[in-house]
């Protein structure tokens, strides 16, 4: 497959008040690739994911410079409708986060927000995006029950199918599996692995192996800055910066 | 355990249980005082009869119209505390800035710092002739004037409960919800409103038993007319003000007295009530939202 860059990060710089959060950042990111975001804690690889939903923006008290281009436009530009930017890039946070609302009511609240209220779209829809983050089986019986009701990580593919809903072409995946167990955290992988082919996908992980699993790009983050950006494998395999292999070998982290 | 560790638990557990001795001693005396009048009056006339007559010969005690006094006095509250303190409430949590936060929560705290008796003479000295003007009429003493004044006073209690129910609906909504593409009023009316949404009824609730169990204002303000008020407009005496007004002239032991006493315990039971309701939508609450009850 040949590559097609979807975002362009160009020299970005964010601070939190004083605090220099990510330094120069310049990376790019393709279409149908798993790119991971691996990183010791508070090295800024969430901030930065955050950046292209605009999740930052509610935030007080951050700067930014520089540029995010999504298919060749800055994201930032006064112009650019920040609700429509969300529904062009959906995210999935580190801990599930279901509406305390029943599982279907938590899968058309997306479309529901945008004016759809045919009930019959609405059903199909919630069946497509329930089967693409394989939860359907499981929930097809009960779609009136509480999402709460729900394990750790069905609560996680739901939260991954009401992203799915709306349609968007890029996810952000922030820790997906860091509050779920080993089995929960398998099928989440499938899944990321399985939704590459629709989607561009990001992920943060704290976690070496998974990154190494899912991913086809791996970027190393440390103190805000890109350290290395490159494939999966040269960047497990055949780091070209020191420090990229002291933390990839676990000599910190 | 040493001598002193267990003479200090002991000094607590006393201190600790104190709330409980008061209110059995409240109870028992309630019921005690109060029985003896709804024994020969019968229950049902002394909670429908329509004539509070206590001094005539023979007295009457049908204390319905004083149901009615404290219950229209309390919706008319309701009509204003609950749009102001829950819009005051969503504005402080949702949308004013840290300065403003730090500006209005002390104030809506101050206003439920003012002692009654405060609203009290402000209301009978300058709300009520004003609206005696206003509307033309015969009295600005009334369930109109009670009403407005002790939606004011409820004000603060249902403005910080339901902002701590709204704080209490995890930021993670919010964020889900924003990441869905929703706007600030979507968020707000279809995600968070909703989570708190119990929290606030129990803000509404507890409104409900503060204004009801309020009587210095009312005293003042509501006209202290025993009578079935026919609109909202007319004088009305509450139940509060009606033991308040009279306890003092009513001979101890006699049957006016214990008819006082009785009132008390069905105002005591009606507010009982409404706690428990708030207790109820509060522990469902909750559990909807997965927290340990």
């Amino acid at each position: 497959m040949l590559e097609e860059i979807r975002i362009k990060v160009e020299n970005i710089n964010f601070f939190y008040g004083l605090k220099h959060a990510l330094v120069d950042l310049n990376m790019d990111i393709y279409k149908n690739r798993v790119t991971a975001m691996i990183g010791p804690s508070g090295c800024g690889k969430s901030t930065f994911i955050r950046l292209i939903n605009r999740m930052n923006d509610l935030v007080s008290h951050t700067t930014l410079k520089g540029r995010i281009l999504l298919d060749g436009k800055n994201i930032f530009d006064p112009d650019v409708d920040v609700v429509e930017l969300r529904r062009k890039v959906g995210m999935v946070f580190q801990k599930p986060n279901p509406f305390p609302k029943s599982i279907f009511e938590n899968l058309v609240y997306g479309l529901q927000i945008k004016g759809v209220t045919d009930k019959k779209v609405l059903n199909e829809k919630t069946e497509t995006a329930l089967r693409k983050a394989a939860l359907w089986e499981e929930v097809k019986d009960r779609l009136n029950d509480s999402a709460l009701r729900l394990s750790g990580g069905q609560q996680q593919r739901l939260c991954i199918a009401r992203c799915l809903v709306v349609e968007p072409e890029v996810i952000l995946f922030d820790e997906p599996c860091a509050s779920l167990d080993p089995i929960s955290t398998r099928k989440i992988e499938d899944l990321i692995v399985e939704l590459k082919k629709d989607y561009t996908i990001l992920v943060v992980t704290h976690n070496m192996q998974q990154a190494a699993r899912i991913s086809t790009k791996t970027a190393f983050f440390l103190l805000g800055e890109l350290i290395e950006f490159g494939n999966t494998e040269d960047i497990f395999t055949n780091p070209k910066d020191k420090r990229t292999e002291d933390y990839v070998s676990g000599r910190f982290g | 355990m040493g001598i002193t560790d267990k003479i200090y638990k002991y000094i607590f557990m006393v201190i600790a249980f104190s709330s409980f001795i008061f209110l059995t001693g409240i109870i028992i005396v309630l019921f005690k005082e109060g029985l003896p009048v709804l024994s020969s009056t019968g229950i049902f006339s002394f909670l429908f009869g329509k004539s509070w007559y206590p001094t005539a010969t023979p007295p009457e005690f049908g204390i319905f119209p004083l149901i009615m006094g404290s219950l229209i006095v309390t919706l008319g509250a309701m009509v204003v505390a609950v749009p102001v303190g829950i819009g005051s409430a969503l504005y402080i949590h949702e949308i004013a800035g840290e300065k403003q936060k730090m500006f209005l929560k002390p104030v809506v705290e101050l206003l439920g710092a003012i002692p009654s008796i405060i609203f009290g003479f402000f209301g009978m000295v300058i709300v009520a002739p004003f609206l005696q003007n206003l509307f033309n009429l015969s009295t600005g003493q009334c369930a109109f004037t009670g009403a407005l004044i002790l939606g004011v006073m409820a004000i603060p209690v249902l403005c910080s409960i339901a902002e701590d129910a709204l704080s209490v609906v995890p930021k993670s909504y919010r964020e889900a919800s924003f990441a869905l593409g929703a706007n600030r009023w979507q968020t707000l009316w279809k995600v968070i409103m909703p989570a708190a949404g119990s929290g606030v009824s129990t803000a509404i609730i507890l409104g409900i038993s503060r204004v009801m169990g309020e009587t210095m204002t009312v005293l003042l303000v509501t006209g202290g007319a025993a009578m079935m008020p026919k609109s909202i407009f007319d004088p009305v005496r509450p139940m509060t003000s009606t033991i308040a007004a009279e306890m003092g002239e009513a001979a101890v032991g006699g049957e006016h007295y214990h008819a006082l006493f009785a009132i008390g315990l069905v105002l005591f039971l009606i507010t009982l009530l409404m706690n428990m309701i708030a207790e109820y939508i509060s522990r469902k609450y909750r559990m909807k939202l997965g927290m340990d009850v």
